[in-house]
């Protein structure tokens, strides 16, 4: 089949390999119909998540029909269309059954690696390096999906492709970042970054009842969608204004209630503490930048709630513990339990609350997944989501 | 420290218990001002302190004169290695002179004794004009790495180390070759269920992959295990302990070839979260004192494997098989990728039903 393959640092290609076969008694292969570039791909592209392979297959979002399923399979069957969550969870481990799927204890088998670097370990995700399991990934023809019977979800008929694929990572991802925030109707919320995951995070603080959404970004096409699709209230555009002193003016000197960082690892910014991170992180000083962090924490109102759901690797610089002790704020972060989250968003769709696919501006075949890697890294052509048609 | 090894660790109360009768023990260590000490394994790391440091002096100052007299080619890529090691050298010999706990350090230098011996196998294998010098510098070399270990083995007896023996010192092994490993990890399932898979000890290779098979013939049974590079090890137990769903304890019968003696116990996780189950391993390595002082120092390596063997349990016990990706499904090294020769010996790996 053919595969998106990691070859180091802004070196992928699509290259030939062999079908996926069932290895656990859980597993199924999915014949991949969508699949789509993740900003956390960028991560992998820009050589920051240690631990990747030359010809590791990339992809974590994904969606497809059910060709063949392991014995340990009952919920599933050849036919069925699935859209599969990124973090592979067992079901059966305390962390599952507290719905912390995430952090699944029994699907990554290189646990012993990510230990090292975290303490414990998180659980599997599809094409995302060896500490997080060695899973060949989704930007393919085929994938092997294990525990089967746990994460993929059957979509209906009626719904397109487009409108269901992005249940996989970042429609939950953004549909976390609100719902960590505690909304209760009446918020002001600012959102750092207006790539796909931020628009869902926008989208769904709106859906969970903020008040005023402020949304935050360097390029006007972003933020544009932010404001006529997402459902921002209010842009900010970084690079025009000082960030800080815009939201306190703008929420009568009080700050957001909640401010969502969709950004992570590998923030952009400008001036000397730009500059700072840079190079502590070119020097491996810091792993890293993390600008946007800091700016949220000094955002947020007294007591408010800071949602972190942009990828962070390991170790930060210049932490502003001091504002959070000291102003009594709330630090909530993750990556997605998408397997608790995907039926009530489902539903959502299919009640026709939100139509995710807003976001694609790129539409491509797999073969073409270099190119979209460049146009989606660079920002080129007002690039926000790439989605590849695999078959 | 985590508060398994805490508890298991003899070596700790130990020193608790040296550092109240010694009462205030002064700062120098002994034979650290001696004249003539050499002879004293303090004394002795005393002067490979020194040694260090004037050897990584040489090696930073006059790289190129110094790679002459031993015969080594003087050119750019000599002189970088040079400056590298001399660092080393300066660091370990700080280390040996200021640090509480030389032994560590004197360690240091027996890695950097290996080092050096490797670099200069290697430049024996090059074509040279010197190659008495090197062959010359090679035996020194050799000799100090032996000065080196045997300082550092003695220092470990002397400063209350591993050879400290211990009130909780095991029948099955001696206390002072021992290498401990304790692990432990949560399984969802009860301490009698936990207990009965491990109490059949034939079921132990199905999650301890190291381990090739567990015989049991009446109160004795006999391991074998995979050594490296295609060896085997054989060996006969017997159990030391059975308390049924709280403890089981087995080790092997003098005369076995790897002595080593082991201990799990089962307790009920709190909130009913299942079962915590740990797991102890002491082995003796072969050639005494060097042995276990190597093994220690690799320590790292079994300690991931008793890990992940006890990860297998749960997922054996949670799971019913070994969760598999595309790469763990090899034994080595393995793209994230489909292959045609996945090997499934571990992914058929059962235990029975619990």
């Amino acid at each position: 089949m053919k595969a998106t393959c990691w070859h180091g640092k802004q070196k992928v290609r699509v290259e030939n390999v062999p079908d996926p076969k069932i290895l656990n008694a859980r597993d199924a292969i999915v014949r991949i119909s969508s699949t789509a570039i993740c900003g956390s791909d960028l991560h992998l592209y820009n050589g920051f998540i240690p631990s990747m392979e030359k010809g590791d297959v990339l992809g974590h979002e994904f969606m497809g029909e059910v060709v063949e399923v392991g014995r340990g399979v009952e919920t599933l069957r050849a036919g069925d269309r699935v859209v599969v969550p990124f973090p592979i969870a067992c079901g059966r481990c305390s962390m599952c059954k507290a719905s912390l799927f995430a952090c699944c204890e029994n699907s990554n088998p290189n646990a012993v690696l990510a230990e090292k670097m975290w303490g414990y370990s998180p659980a599997g995700i599809f094409g995302y390096s060896h500490m997080l399991g060695g899973y060949a990934g989704g930007q393919a023809e085929y994938a092997r999906v294990p525990f089967a019977d746990v994460g993929p979800i059957k979509v209906p008929e009626g719904l397109t492709d487009e409108q269901v694929l992005f249940l996989s990572d970042i429609f939950p991802t953004g549909y976390m970042g609100a719902d960590m925030c505690d909304l209760k109707g009446g918020e002001v919320v600012a959102v750092w970054g207006c790539g796909p995951v931020g628009q869902f995070a926008i989208a769904s603080a709106k859906l969970l009842g903020a008040e005023r959404i402020i949304a935050i970004d360097r390029f006007p096409y972003r933020l544009e969608m932010a404001r006529n699709r997402a459902g921002a209230t209010d842009v900010l555009n970084y690079e025009e204004v000082d960030v800080l002193e815009a939201l306190k003016e703008m929420t009568g000197g009080r700050g957001p209630d909640a401010c969502i960082d969709a950004v992570g690892m590998e923030a952009h910014g400008h001036g000397l503490q730009y500059a700072y991170d840079r190079v502590k992180q070119a020097t491996m000083l810091e792993t890293d930048r993390p600008l946007v962090l800091r700016e949220a924490i000094r955002a947020c109102r007294n007591g408010g709630v800071v949602s972190v759901i942009g990828v962070y690797g390991g170790f930060i610089d210049k932490f502003p513990m001091g504002t959070v002790v000291n102003r009594g704020l709330t630090i909530r972060a993750g990556q997605c339990h998408v397997q608790k989250y995907i039926k009530p968003l489902l539903d959502r769709i299919e009640r026709g609350e939100i139509d995710p696919s807003f976001v694609i501006t790129h539409r491509m075949s797999l073969e073409d997944a270099p190119k979209g890697y460049e146009l989606f890294l660079n920002k080129l052509d007002n690039c926000e989501k790439v989605v590849l048609k695999a078959s | 420290m985590p508060v398994t090894e805490r508890i298991f660790n003899g070596k700790v109360a130990t020193r608790a218990r040296q550092g109240r009768d010694g009462g205030a023990a002064p700062r120098l260590r002994p034979g650290a001002t001696a004249r003539g000490a050499v002879r004293s394994p303090e004394g002795r790391a005393n002067f490979l302190g020194w040694f260090s440091i004037g050897l990584g002096l040489a090696e930073i100052i006059a790289p190129r004169r110094l790679a002459r007299a031993i015969g080594v080619r003087d050119d750019d890529r000599t002189q970088t290695t040079m400056l590298a090691l001399g660092l080393r050298e300066i660091m370990s010999g700080v280390g040996i002179l200021t640090q509480p706990e030389p032994t560590r350090w004197v360690w240091a230098r027996v890695a950097g004794d290996l080092i050096d011996l490797a670099l200069m196998g290697q430049s024996l294998s090059a074509p040279r004009r010197d190659r008495d010098r090197a062959l010359g510098a090679t035996a020194a070399l050799a000799g100090v790495t032996l000065v080196d270990a045997l300082t550092a083995v003695q220092l470990g007896r002397s400063e209350g180390g591993p050879s400290a023996g211990g009130a909780e010192a095991h029948a099955g092994v001696r206390e002072e070759h021992g290498v401990r490993i304790a692990k432990a990890i949560t399984v969802g399932c009860t301490p009698e269920q936990a207990y009965g898979l491990w109490r059949d000890l034939r079921n132990l290779p199905r999650f301890m992959t190291h381990l090739e098979s567990v015989e049991v013939t009446g109160d004795r049974s006999h391991w074998r295990l995979k050594g490296p590079a295609g060896t085997h090890l054989a060996w006969d137990a017997e159990l030391s302990e059975d308390l049924p769903n709280r403890r089981l304890g087995w080790r092997s019968v003098p005369g076995a070839g790897v002595m080593n003696e082991g201990l799990v116990t089962f307790r009920e996780a709190p909130g009913g979260r299942g079962t915590e189950v740990r797991l102890e391993l002491r082995y003796e390595p072969p050639m005494g004192g060097v042995g276990t002082a190597l093994a220690k120092l690799f320590k790292a390596l079994p300690s991931l494997k008793i890990e992940n063997d006890l990860r297998n349990f749960k997922q054996l016990v949670e799971l019913g098989e070994l969760a598999h990706s595309d790469a763990s499904v090899h034994l080595g090294p393995h793209p994230a990728r489909p292959s045609d020769d996945v090997t499934l010996e571990a992914a058929s790996r059962q235990l029975p039903q619990v």
